[in-house]
């Protein structure tokens, strides 16, 4: 009986457990057959042209509509539905970022800088689908809750100095869409494990499990980015359906050691790089829970051009044609894996030289046989990236404490010309950016005084600017904000704003404790709306489209973040508020009592007034008090050797009840003691 | 030989405003002003001239001028000083047109000043005629006070500053004088012209009804009246003909009409230009309520800036209160006592309204210290001319010093800068404590001559 019992028993666990495995798996068939809760985790890397390796995550949870109300979440994170269910927030964008893109080394063309190169410190986002006058208590809100889920002082944003509401010069433009940054905090690791915690696998499978701390914030850039879009309007009982995107994107120098030794005279060979050197770990097998689990290795144009350069070169130089050439096995570079798959990339505009994408699927690999991807560079390979039309940065002009000028100038970079010429009618070739720029109250914005110069010549304001919006900064209650959008000829090789503004001075309760550090203002966003980065890789089986893929494929337009500027404004001395209280207040008391003396005072009259005294003394009181003086000298001449019978010479009553008093208390004295 | 000497005397006086009017002008083709315009001394929040500029440009982009918090000045301001800030001439300095009318501001003012000054001399004359002083004042010099007024207007180095630095504190500056002007030479809707004018560009002029009521019931001036009975008991006949003339309240129902027609004309052209934006509500909340809660901190001469920026902020409402009541309770005792000179009267309050403003500048020391010009003669005797004039030279020597070393250099502290206003302060006061007893001194030493001249007599 037992014997059979057991094989019973082991049957039923198995397929319990096969059971529970495809449950957990393909989340909860619901009744309607709609769609499922899924999870997708993709990771990009991509060789950058500075010996630096781009590293770029991007895991997709999405939740569909559903009308279940306090419903179960089987992948999606519950923390974020309610956020949306409770904030009705329509897009959102919350992004932590240490470190600055470098778009001159890293390229700014991409969909990879243009959605993913963030401000240093905090920027948050969100468009919500509330009545105008609810945004800001639904912001505030927002604020505070997503300060307590990423352990972040997100909660500074919610004071009306702190956020704006720019008009249509943010990309996702809209009427309810309210934007804030905090240039100075600190990012770390008690940001990213909450980040973490929102993926179904955490960090202890799938691609996630690379996520080694020290490796991520060794890097000379993070940026943690958490984007949800809700879907479908939460009508009729219909909670609306979310999808969440994270992406975490690194650029790492890989570990270069063994490269240098394996090729010590080469010393402008890229470094060669795996997954095992740069993180320390490898891919040991997908998440079970996602739908798809990638590796990409993206190529990117410029790099391919200079590959098919260097090939043909060696084609002539060799003669040795290998006709059974893979893309794969390159004679400049060598991967460890044979690639799932290898998409070239369509493009109408630039088929000379497409990008190049290899596919690794993860799903493959197991614990047994780890996913490890190693890239060896054979020879030396300089390119470069491609870069947005023109180059920002941002910069303060003037000295001292009192005024200055924050001025942003564009640089043109050579490798757009092409684009222009592309993009463009050449009759009236015109290029188009948009500024947005927020400025804190204190720093005081003179917006008359905005001079625009291109190719270092002034320029009448209305000639460049087509259409600007300004909200100018109130004292202690908003920000300034500045929105413009300037059209510059084609041909521009160099263009610059500058705006003069007046310092602010504060309440010394309004300095920060290190006000001598300054205090910062965040990044201008410069975007070029007719530039659209997308690359578009076609793919057979539309069903499973990857959403880093299509993410790719959308027409974001390229824009950039400026630097940080960091201000100092004076300070007043903090240590003695008690001293100019006190001086000050002495002042106006010495102020108003001497006047009032110099008012009061009647010369003349005293002296008549003192005459008259002098030649009357006639009053009650005087005499009262001469008669009364003279009493006591009379009675002090006598020997004081009996009080009380003294008593009764002239006010004896008085005497008497002073007696009293005193004997009483002494009574109560010797009783109570 | 007195004609001759008058006429000396007015053919130096107008070289002296035609010299002055010069040196402004050579001050104007500096580059960039000499920079005067961003002095803190000379620009504050209210008398800006690129916080005007801003306002323009807001309004000009169809924004209200109020929206944020640059522009605190009047709206009827921008409509007729805004165009001048952005008119060009080829060739010529950025602001030209702002600065000439500064320039004729001040000359306006002078010269108003000047014809004040020459009618309250008569005024003073008469009265002391009708006193039989005439003779006992006679020993000691007189001086044309009008005359000195006006060239100490003129030729004060704040005044230059101020209008040189393209403040708008010309403008506040002769919307006063015009009203005293007035007041005295009893032009009544000028007076209340001046006075509707001066209390809707800065607020702090509205006092002044005192004295201009004052100037109106009683003359520019006239004697205590005790004084004439006194004079009267001792002749012993008591002639009503002879009395000044008491307090009659005609001339006041009249300017109180037309400072009401006055207040209505200019609300509704405020009104009228700020229609599509905020309104009238908008403009009291950000001109008057922008002066009387010290919102910005931005350093000036006075002490109220570095004040409000250390105080706790719990005790904010209470110093406000304490400061603007500083003002309001010094106005009834110094009506009681010198209520029979208004001009003088009205040089205190304007004094104390420098001293205590939130926002001051030089411009408003350049008016009161004009005003001054006026009682040459009567403050002859002033003690601590000499400390206040030193004084008055080393602050504005000192706080452009200061300055520098706390914003520009950094080598200084906010307490440097503080300790020169606290001593530009502390000067006010003593001038105005010292000015006071003066004048009630002269007072008592006419009453002295009038009590001492029957023994006069009879020795």
């Amino acid at each position: 009986m037992a014997l059979l019992r057991r094989p019973l028993l082991l049957l039923l666990l198995l397929l319990t457990h096969q059971f529970l495995h495809s449950w957990i798996v393909f989340g909860s068939v619901n009744e309607e057959g709609q769609k499922q809760e899924d999870f997708f985790e993709e990771l990009l890397l991509k060789p950058l042209p500075d010996r630096k390796l781009l590293t770029h995550f991007h895991f997709q949870s999405s939740a569909p509509p559903s009308s279940s109300n306090g419903r179960h979440h089987h992948l999606f994170p519950k923390a974020i539905s309610q956020l949306v269910q409770k904030f009705r927030v329509k897009e959102m964008e919350l992004s932590f970022t240490q470190g600055r893109w470098n778009y001159e080394s890293w390229g700014g063309f991409d969909s990879i800088p243009s959605s993913n190169a963030k401000p240093p410190g905090v920027e948050l986002w969100a468009v919500f689908d509330v009545p105008q006058h609810l945004i800001d208590a639904m912001w505030k809100n927002l604020t505070h809750t997503l300060s307590g889920l990423f352990c972040a002082s997100i909660n500074f944003l919610e004071s009306s100095t702190a956020y704006s509401a720019p008009e249509w010069s943010f990309p996702p433009a809209s009427g309810n869409l309210r934007y804030g940054t905090l240039p100075r905090e600190a990012v770390c690791t008690e940001n990213l494990t909450p980040w973490l915690k929102l993926l179904p696998c955490r960090d202890k499978a799938g691609i996630s499990m690379l996520l080694d701390r020290p490796s991520i914030y060794r890097g000379f850039y993070h940026s943690q980015r958490l984007h949800l879009t809700s879907t479908g309007s939460g009508s009729e009982g219909l909670d609306p359906g979310i999808i969440l995107e994270q992406t975490l994107t690194v650029v790492l120098l890989p570990n270069s050691q063994r490269a240098s030794l394996a090729r010590a005279g080469e010393k402008h060979v890229q470094p060669s790089w795996s997954l095992s050197s740069i993180f320390g770990k490898e891919v040991s097998g997908k998440c079970v829970l996602a739908e798809t689990s990638n590796v990409y290795l993206l190529l990117d144009r410029g790099l391919v051009a200079e590959l098919k350069q260097l090939r043909k070169e060696n084609e002539k130089s060799a003669e040795k044609v290998s006709t059974s050439e893979n893309n794969w096995t390159n004679p400049s570079f060598e991967l460890s894996a044979k690639p799932d798959r290898i998409f070239i990339e369509e493009s109408s505009l630039l088929s000379k030289n497409p990008s190049i994408l290899y596919k690794f699927e993860v799903e493959k690999y197991s614990e047994s046989e780890p996913f490890d991807l190693v890239l060896t560079w054979k020879i030396p390979v300089v390119w470069l990236c491609q870069q947005a039309p023109l180059h920002a940065s941002r910069f303060l002009m003037g000295s001292g404490n009192e005024r200055g000028a924050i001025a942003i100038s564009l640089k043109s970079t050579q490798s757009s010309e092409g684009f222009v010429g592309a993009n463009f009618d050449d009759e009236r070739c015109e290029l188009q950016v948009d500024v947005f720029q927020v400025v804190p109250w204190y720093v005081k914005v003179y917006f008359h005084s905005l001079q625009v110069f291109v190719d270092q010549q002034p320029k009448a304001v209305s000639d460049t600017i087509e259409k600007i919006h300004v909200s100018p900064s109130k004292d202690k209650e908003s920000p300034g904000v500045m929105e413009l959008v300037l059209k510059l000829p084609c041909s521009v090789s160099s263009a610059a704003l500058t705006i003069e503004f007046d310092k602010g001075f504060l309440h010394i309760d309004e300095y920060p404790p290190d006000a001598n550090q300054g205090f910062d203002i965040p990044s201008a966003i410069v975007s070029f709306p007719n530039f659209h980065a997308s690359m578009v890789f076609l793919e057979n089986d539309s069903l499973n489209q990857s959403p880093l893929l299509s993410k790719f494929q959308e027409k974001s337009p390229v824009m950039s973040y400026t630097e940080v500027l960091l201000v100092p404004l004076t300070t007043p001395d903090f240590s003695m508020p008690y001293n100019v209280i006190t001086i000050t207040c002495t002042v106006f008391a010495l102020y108003f009592g001497s006047l009032l003396n110099a008012l009061r005072r009647r010369v003349a009259e005293e002296e008549r007034f003192l005459k008259d005294k002098a030649a009357k003394k006639t009053g009650r009181l005087p005499l009262l008090l001469s008669k009364l003086s003279a009493k006591l000298r009379g009675r002090q001449s006598e020997p004081p050797h009996s009080t009380p019978g003294s008593s009764s010479l002239v006010n004896s009553k008085l005497v008497f009840k002073v007696i009293l008093i005193a004997g009483l208390a002494v009574c109560w004295q010797y009783y109570f003691s | 030989m007195e004609k001759l000497k008058k006429k000396l005397g007015s053919i130096s006086f107008w070289n002296w405003v035609v010299a002055s009017i010069i040196f402004r002008l050579i001050l104007i083709y500096f580059p960039k002003n000499l920079n005067l315009s961003s002095r803190p001394e000379v620009s504050t929040p209210l008398t800006s001239f690129r916080r005007l500029a801003e306002g323009y440009w807001l309004k000009q982009s169809s924004m209200s001028p109020y929206a944020g918090s640059m522009y605190h000045g009047s709206p009827l301001l921008l409509s007729l000083l805004g165009p001048l800030t952005v008119e060009r001439i080829e060739g010529q300095p950025n602001h030209l047109l702002y600065s000439l009318v500064s320039v004729i501001a001040d000359v306006v003012s002078a010269m108003l000043i000047r014809a004040t000054g020459q009618n309250l001399q008569l005024a003073y004359f008469r009265s002391l005629e009708s006193l039989d002083l005439v003779k006992q004042i006679e020993g000691s010099e007189v001086h044309s006070s009008g005359d000195v007024a006006a060239l100490i207007y003129l030729c004060n180095p704040f005044t230059i500053v101020a209008c040189v630095g393209l403040s708008t504190s010309p403008i506040e500056n002769m919307a006063v004088i015009l009203c005293l002007y007035g007041a005295c030479s009893r032009l009544i809707p000028l007076a209340a012209f001046g006075w509707v004018i001066a209390t809707h560009l800065s607020l702090y002029p509205a006092i002044l009804i005192i004295p201009v009521i004052f100037l109106l019931g009683c003359g520019p001036d006239s004697p205590p009246r005790k004084l004439f009975l006194q004079k009267q008991q001792q002749k012993g006949v008591l002639n009503q003909a002879k009395l000044p003339p008491g307090f009659s309240w005609g001339p006041i129902i009249h300017f109180a009409f037309w400072a009401l027609v006055w207040s209505v004309y200019v609300l509704v052209l405020c009104g009228i230009s700020l229609k599509q934006f905020g309104g009238l509500w908008e403009m009291f909340r950000s001109t008057y309520g922008f002066i009387l809660t010290v919102e910005d901190l931005s350093p000036n001469i006075g002490v109220l800036w570095y004040f409000f920026a250390e105080v706790f902020e719990f005790f904010r409402n209470f110093f406000l209160i304490v400061f603007h009541v500083n003002i309001l309770f010094i106005i009834l005792p110094l009506a009681i006592r010198l209520h029979h000179r208004p001009c003088y009267l009205a040089f205190v309050y304007v004094a104390v309204c420098s001293m205590l403003k939130s926002y001051p500048s030089v411009g408003d020391s350049a008016l009161y210290l004009g005003l001054l010009g006026w009682f040459v003669n009567e403050l002859s005797e002033m003690q601590f001319s000499l400390f206040l004039f030193c004084g008055y030279v080393g602050v504005s020597l000192l706080s452009p010093v200061m300055h520098n070393l706390w914003i520009w250099r950094g080598t200084g502290n906010a307490n440097f800068y503080f300790a020169t206003a606290m001593v530009y302060a502390c000067l006010q006061i003593v001038l105005v404590v010292e000015g006071v007893s003066a004048m009630l001194n002269h007072d008592r030493k006419l009453r002295s001559l009038i009590a001492g001249k029957p023994q006069d007599s009879k020795s």
